[in-house]
């Protein structure tokens, strides 16, 4: 359903509070009708990117256009368009969730009745209760039943699924694929990488206020590394030559090694050379590849300390 | 919710388990001092100082024995006033000391004991901070009783303030009045002990708990009513009635301050036993379940049903005062009788009128500036709002930040306009006389009060950070309006507030320049703060 028309479109974006820089140049593309991760440690500026692309702060340099239309100076006709739901919803504590939900609905004028039963169903929401009597998972619910009954091109959800239970988490993401059927585009914030693997077209890998990657998951693994275990016939040969192999592991006939993913071929000519008699060749998951961007940045800031100490 | 399992509560704890039920008491109790670090010396130092600031202003006054002498000849033949202040039992300055401020300060201290207390127990689960906290190797009891503790040291301090700061009056009286209002105080930590146990809410713990406080008001009033002596068995009931049963620097009844710790120890038992029986965050009161649809369609609507709760009980309490206050006019002139100085006082609060119109504008005054409290706490609902992040779904809706922000500012204006409606009803019943010209009274005051109002718009629209400041304001009004004319303080600072400029009805003239001169000054403060909430970021957690 993807096209290629551009939903939000956030380049070189800044915004510092005081002393603090949350967005350091962040850029963000979405088409329109796909599913886009967008993932990032914590204080990384994920919030912070999504209450600029709702107008509810200011960037302090850079542009962000959302549906085409400028965050900040069209926000209430932007609005009508989009719906939100926060990582942490708070409700009104005398005000019953169903309330809430039907509030939302008629502020974003007006949400499908019939959708909007089927939800509280699916999602085993009571709406009678008393916002103070939810739980973390319950105040979700309300607030994605809210989002998803409400007739809107873009839902901006915010790890929306972090308080819900693995059965939730399944119903959420059959919601999702539905939104996607029905041509709307979604920008997911999570930290549920199996979660983003399985619902997103192409995420974003944001830190420190910056996009460190982007594109296709299929893009981005591109960029890493598959692991490949084999059984061979005869002894391997000249695989440690080979470009692009890291910890090659050898014992016998047994081979265990990594390689970049687009060298994954001549390591494979290399190993039918020698005869295969199994082989498992694994992805590179989600997990992987955020790891490998988390912990290089970990072990810079590590690297520094230890310079620092090593001045002093 | 989560409910936590406690111990069997049918096996009897031994001293081991008491220990651990208490256990982390201290460090909570470190914790509810500090967290109250403003909210105590605040309330102390507001409480002290109307107390303290008595005896100057009854000497002013009521220099002389005769005087004095005068004035309880008059006091004990006006049920109101005694409904009022209560009976007098001497006529010292520390005598009268007591009699014109023991009761109230008391109500003061019975105030900060329940707020502090419910702060620190059923505030603390109903936002779930609790639940961490108890998970940190803290004693089922121990918030309770460092709630209990914290209110504890308040009324400790303040009962020493009062002695001290009485005792140039006489030692003995300053003692037994200040532990008197310290032990009212404690009284209604307790009672709040038990209302925290009882429902979910902490909005709601506090109402019960206030009930409970205007209950033993109304009860205490209704016996000084009755009897010129205090001796009507209502006020025995009342601990409200404890205070004036103590009877400071009157021949001090030291045992009625037994009654005071019996009742202590009585609310702080029933407080232990309920929470020893209840999970963490459950009550013992059932909350209703609301309906599965809802009819709120508007940020207005929104505004209008948050804070419609607020508007009734604020409506309610100034038709009451209009009534009370309305009904005492009349005795008014006798208390005054021929004391020039006190004419003085009412004419510098009221204006150059008659002396019943003088003191009805003085009080329709006083009402008007505990209306600036009300225009302060609903502006800010905005502020709360926004910082609990409860504003910031409702504005990623197709609501621009000035629709928000206006149903909640129609509730603020329209609403003190409604409140000084109420109040001129209630001073016309109670007065009983033509109702224009207190009517007109009312309503006068309300562009004094929007510009309080307006203040606070203007500096939450600047920044969040700034808004609490708004509370500064009203405080300031309330001071210069209510202390001010009894200190004769310079014109220069009685202009600062708006109260000071508007026409003394009923009485005087109408002069409408200064009407219309803080309504225009409300409009452009109200509309400077609107533009600046436009351009700012909004609050993120």
């Amino acid at each position: 359903m993807t096209t290629d028309r551009t939903a939000l479109e956030v380049s070189h974006l800044r915004k510092s509070f005081g002393r603090t820089r949350a967005l350091d140049g962040l850029d963000l593309y979405v088409r329109e009708g796909e599913v886009h991760g967008f993932l990032g440690p914590n204080g990384s500026g994920k919030s912070t990117t999504i209450r600029v692309l709702l107008g509810l702060l200011r960037a302090d340099a850079g542009t962000a256009r959302v549906l085409g239309k400028d965050p900040w100076h069209d926000a209430v006709e932007l609005h009508r368009r989009l719906a939100y739901v926060p990582g942490d919803v708070t409700l009104w504590r005398n005000l019953s969730g169903g309330e809430v939900i039907d509030l939302y609905g008629r502020l974003r004028g007006g949400l499908d009745r019939a959708r909007r039963a089927a939800l509280v169903e699916r999602f085993e929401l009571d709406p009678t209760k008393k916002g103070r009597a939810y739980s973390k998972g319950n105040r979700q619910k309300v607030a994605l039943v809210a989002a998803f009954a409400s007739d809107v091109d873009l839902l901006i959800l915010d790890e929306p699924t972090s308080g819900l239970d693995p059965l939730m988490e399944g119903v959420f993401q059959e919601c999702v694929q539905e939104e996607r059927r029905r041509g709307r585009t979604v920008l997911l914030s999570s930290h549920i990488l199996s979660e983003v693997e399985s619902l997103c077209d192409r995420v974003s890998l944001v830190r420190k206020g910056r996009t460190v990657e982007s594109g296709s998951l299929a893009e981005l693994r591109h960029l890493t590394r598959t692991s490949v275990h084999a059984e061979l016939a005869g002894e391997p040969d000249g695989l440690g030559r080979l470009p692009g192999v890291h910890g090659l592991d050898v014992q016998g006939r047994r081979v265990r090694l990594q390689v970049d993913t687009d060298k994954l071929d001549g390591v494979l000519r290399a190993l039918t050379a020698s005869g295969v008699r199994s082989l498992t060749s694994t992805p590179p998951t989600l997990e992987e590849l955020f790891l490998r961007h988390y912990q290089e940045d970990a072990d810079g800031e590590r690297a520094e300390r230890g310079d620092k100490a090593v001045a002093r | 919710m989560t409910a936590v399992l406690g111990t069997a509560p049918a096996r009897r704890p031994g001293p081991g388990a008491l220990r651990r039920r208490l256990a982390g008491t201290a460090p909570l109790l470190r914790l509810a001092l500090r967290r109250d670090r403003v909210l105590i010396p605040v309330w102390l130092a507001v409480i002290t100082l109307m107390v303290l600031s008595m005896p100057n202003t009854l000497r002013q006054v009521y220099g002389t024995p005769d005087k004095r002498a005068d004035l309880v000849a008059s006091l004990t033949t006006n049920p109101t006033l005694r409904a009022f202040y209560g009976p007098v039992f001497d006529q010292s300055v520390g005598g009268l000391t007591a009699w014109r401020v023991g009761t109230f300060a008391g109500v003061l201290a019975a105030v900060m004991s329940l707020v502090v207390v419910v702060r620190h127990t059923r505030e603390e689960e109903e936002t779930g901070r609790q639940e961490l906290v108890s998970s940190a190797g803290v004693g089922r009891l121990a918030p309770l009783t460092a709630a209990l503790l914290a209110a504890l040291v308040a009324n400790t301090v303040l009962a020493g303030l009062l002695a001290v700061g009485l005792a140039g009056e006489g030692g003995t009286g300053a003692l037994a009045l200040g532990l008197a209002v310290g032990c009212t105080g404690m009284v209604f930590a307790a009672v709040a002990a038990v209302a925290a146990q009882l429902t979910e809410s902490a909005r709601l713990a506090k109402g019960i708990a206030a009930a409970v406080l205007g209950a033993a008001f109304v009860l205490r009033a209704a016996g000084d009513a009755a009897t010129k002596d205090g001796s009507s068995l209502l006020t025995w009931f009342s601990p409200v009635g404890w205070v004036e049963h103590t009877r400071a620097f009157a021949d001090e009844r030291w045992w009625v301050l037994l009654l005071s710790a019996g009742a202590v120890a009585v609310g702080c038992v029933a407080a232990y036993e309920l929470a020893g029986h209840r999970d963490l965050g459950m009550s013992f009161l059932p909350s209703r379940p609301g309906r599965a649809h809802g009819r709120l369609a508007t940020a207005g609507a929104l505004a209008r049903r948050l804070q419609r709760g607020a508007v009734l009980g604020w409506s309610a309490g100034f038709l009451l005062a209009g009534l009370v206050l309305g009904g005492m006019a009349d005795g008014a002139t006798d208390l005054v009788g021929d004391n020039a100085d006190t004419r003085a006082i009412f004419r510098r609060m009221g204006g150059h009128a008659g002396l019943t119109d003088a003191f009805l504008s003085a009080m329709v005054g006083v009402v008007a500036m505990v209306g600036a409290l009300y225009v302060v706490a609903s502006v800010l609902r905005l502020h709360g709002e926004e910082t609990s992040q409860r504003a910031e779904p409702v504005l990623a809706t197709p609501v621009g930040r000035l629709c928000w922000a206006a149903g909640h500012l129609v509730v603020a204006f329209a609403g003190t306009a409604l409140l000084m409606l109420c109040a001129a009803c209630g001073f016309a019943l109670g007065h009983g006389q033509d109702a224009g010209p207190i009517a007109a009274a009312c309503l006068v005051q309300v562009p004094a009060i929007w510009v309080v109002g307006a203040l606070a718009v203007f500096l939450y629209g600047l920044s969040p950070r700034l808004a609490p400041a708004s509370w500064g304001a009203a405080g300031a009004v309330l001071l210069i309006g209510w202390l001010g004319p009894a200190l004769d303080v310079p014109r220069a600072v009685m202009n600062l507030s708006p109260f000071s400029h508007l026409p003394k009805l009923p009485g005087g003239d109408l002069a409408w320049t200064p009407v219309l001169v803080l309504t225009g000054l409300a409009v452009v403060l109200t509309a400077a703060g609107l533009a600046a909430l436009r351009r700012r970021d909004l609050a993120t957690g």
